[in-house]
């Protein structure tokens, strides 16, 4: 979070420099585009936090169970094991009616969280399997991803318009005089910066979410001692292969799995591994192996604690 | 040079009341999770007797399974202590368990939708109390570990903070795979 507005600083400060000439005796006394930026900034993630969860939701078209449903009250009884083991405050449940198996967890805190599952999961797995992706999302929230995952998907918007707006000032002749002015061994590597400012939080909000998702692996067999449900309800998810069609580019890292499935996702490669959103979902599925496995992992250690 | 007796003294200081603090809250989570297995397993052992009421009926020949679930529940409930507790328990899943398992033999029973709704139930409420006795134990390492390493050892000895008891599944359980509630769909 402070790494997004520490962000949104630092281009607001490079356009001031650049565009205004602030910081000096010619320029405005207020840097303007700072002060922009930075309430831009405030703004967005004040939204995120009080509304966002309800704006993400309401988005995928989420509805509250209904608990006369068989599937419905065990979706309900599997979130309340999950919240027990975690020793987490119970979540608000829902279900999206589509067939595509996905699963997400959003809000902002542990106390107002929401964990949401797609119909076509609760069609597709077994109990056990179900548990495992409810225990993986329980420990997004545990872990406090879902503030950072909500904020990024609203950010992400933010820092675009930012940036075009950085980028068109360069081509208007006024700002063109100004810059000609300046060190262009300073301005340069500056105007890059900006043009690429996008992409630059796209890579930082994918490799967050990347390494999220390893991390939830691990809380989901640690809350459940129990990996290889979740590795089981990860390769039938793997199989069923189905896009699912309510999610965009900017709410896809909220998601169990990648909902867009685009191709570049299921290789490991350096390029393909650096503009996921998810990790390979082989990957996740042999560390899930690999903990229900080998003694020296985590989930082991802590059953032998537990055992002693 | 003052400075740095002050600055050490100020470091001791906040140690010692983020420790003392940290166990303390430690201590109380542990109460509270102890609390949440009892609330689970009241809930239990109001659900086992409308299982059994309801399952009689066709399950003739298997009374003296029906009253053997009954006894350990009794029993379960009267006990003392951590480790009677588990004792008891450890009884009252085998009979339940054995009960599932006769089920599978009564198609009638397998479509008859308040077996399946109380089944679920019971199937929610084992894995509440297993999950719940895990956190605890999750706590309870967690505390006992803090209380035993050093440097919070000597805060612990200090002020007299005494190790909690583990939650510990029978020997027999352990051995035992363990059987799966729910009916295959």
């Amino acid at each position: 979070m402070a790494i997004f507005i520490l962000f949104f600083l630092f281009i607001g400060t490079t356009i001031d420099y650049l565009y205004f000439d602030a910081f000096t005796a010619a320029g405005p006394t207020f840097p303007i585009a700072t002060i922009f930026s930075l309430s831009f900034a405030t703004l967005t993630t004040l939204t995120a936090y009080y509304g966002g969860g309800e704006i993400i939701l309401s988005s995928l078209g989420a509805e509250k169970l209904n608990l006369r449903i068989p599937e419905h009250r065990e979706l309900h009884n599997i979130v309340t094991e999950m919240a027990l083991a975690s020793g987490s405050a119970m979540p608000r449940v829902y279900v999206i009616f589509d067939p595509a198996p996905n699963a997400l967890a959003t809000g902002s805190n542990e106390k107002n969280a929401a964990i949401c599952v797609t119909t076509g999961l609760l069609t597709l797995l077994d109990r056990e399997e179900t548990q495992g992706v409810v225990a993986h999302e329980v420990s997004h929230i545990r872990n406090e991803d879902i503030l950072l995952m909500t904020l990024v998907s609203i950010l992400l918007g933010g820092i675009a318009i930012l940036a075009d707006w950085g980028r068109r000032g360069f081509y208007s002749s006024r700002s063109g005089r100004q810059l000609s002015k300046k060190n262009p061994l300073v301005f340069i590597p500056l105007l890059i910066l900006i043009a690429l400012s996008p992409l630059i939080a796209r890579l930082l909000a994918m490799a967050v979410s990347r390494q999220r998702e390893y991390l939830a692996d691990a809380g989901a067999a640690q809350y459940t001692r129990n990996p290889r449900g979740l590795a089981h309800a990860l390769e039938k998810i793997r199989d069923a292969s189905m896009p699912f069609h309510k999610a965009t580019r900017g709410t896809a890292h909220l998601f169990f799995v990648n909902p867009l499935r685009r191709r570049v996702n299921d290789r490991d490669g350096r390029l393909a591994g650096l503009l996921a959103s998810h990790p390979p979902i082989a990957r996740r599925i042999a560390l899930l192996y690999r903990m229900a496995g080998l003694p020296q992992s985590a989930v082991q250690r802590s059953r032998v604690q537990m055992v002693q | 040079m003052i400075f740095v007796i002050w600055g050490v003294i100020f470091v001791i200081g906040i140690w010692l009341i983020s420790t003392y603090n940290g166990l303390t809250a430690l201590r109380l989570r542990i109460q509270n999770a102890w609390r949440q297995i009892d609330v689970q397993l009241k809930r239990r052992y109001d659900l086992i007797p409308n299982l059994v009421e309801t399952v009689k009926g066709y399950m003739q020949h298997e009374q003296d399974t029906l009253q053997k679930v009954i006894e350990a529940r009794s029993q379960a409930m009267a006990s003392k202590g951590a480790k009677q507790a588990a004792e008891a328990e450890n009884m009252l899943n085998q009979s339940l368990g054995k009960i599932f398992l006769l089920m599978e033999n009564y198609p009638d029973l397998k479509a008859n939708k308040n077996v399946l709704d109380l089944q679920e139930e019971l199937t929610t409420t084992e894995n509440q109390i297993t999950f719940a006795r895990q956190y605890y134990n999750d706590l309870v390492t967690q505390y006992n570990t803090k209380q035993q390493v050093f440097p919070s050892n000597m805060l612990a000895g200090f002020f007299g903070f005494k190790p909690s008891e583990l939650f510990e599944a029978a020997e027999a359980e352990k051995a035992v795979p363990r059987v799966n509630l729910s009916l295959s769909r």
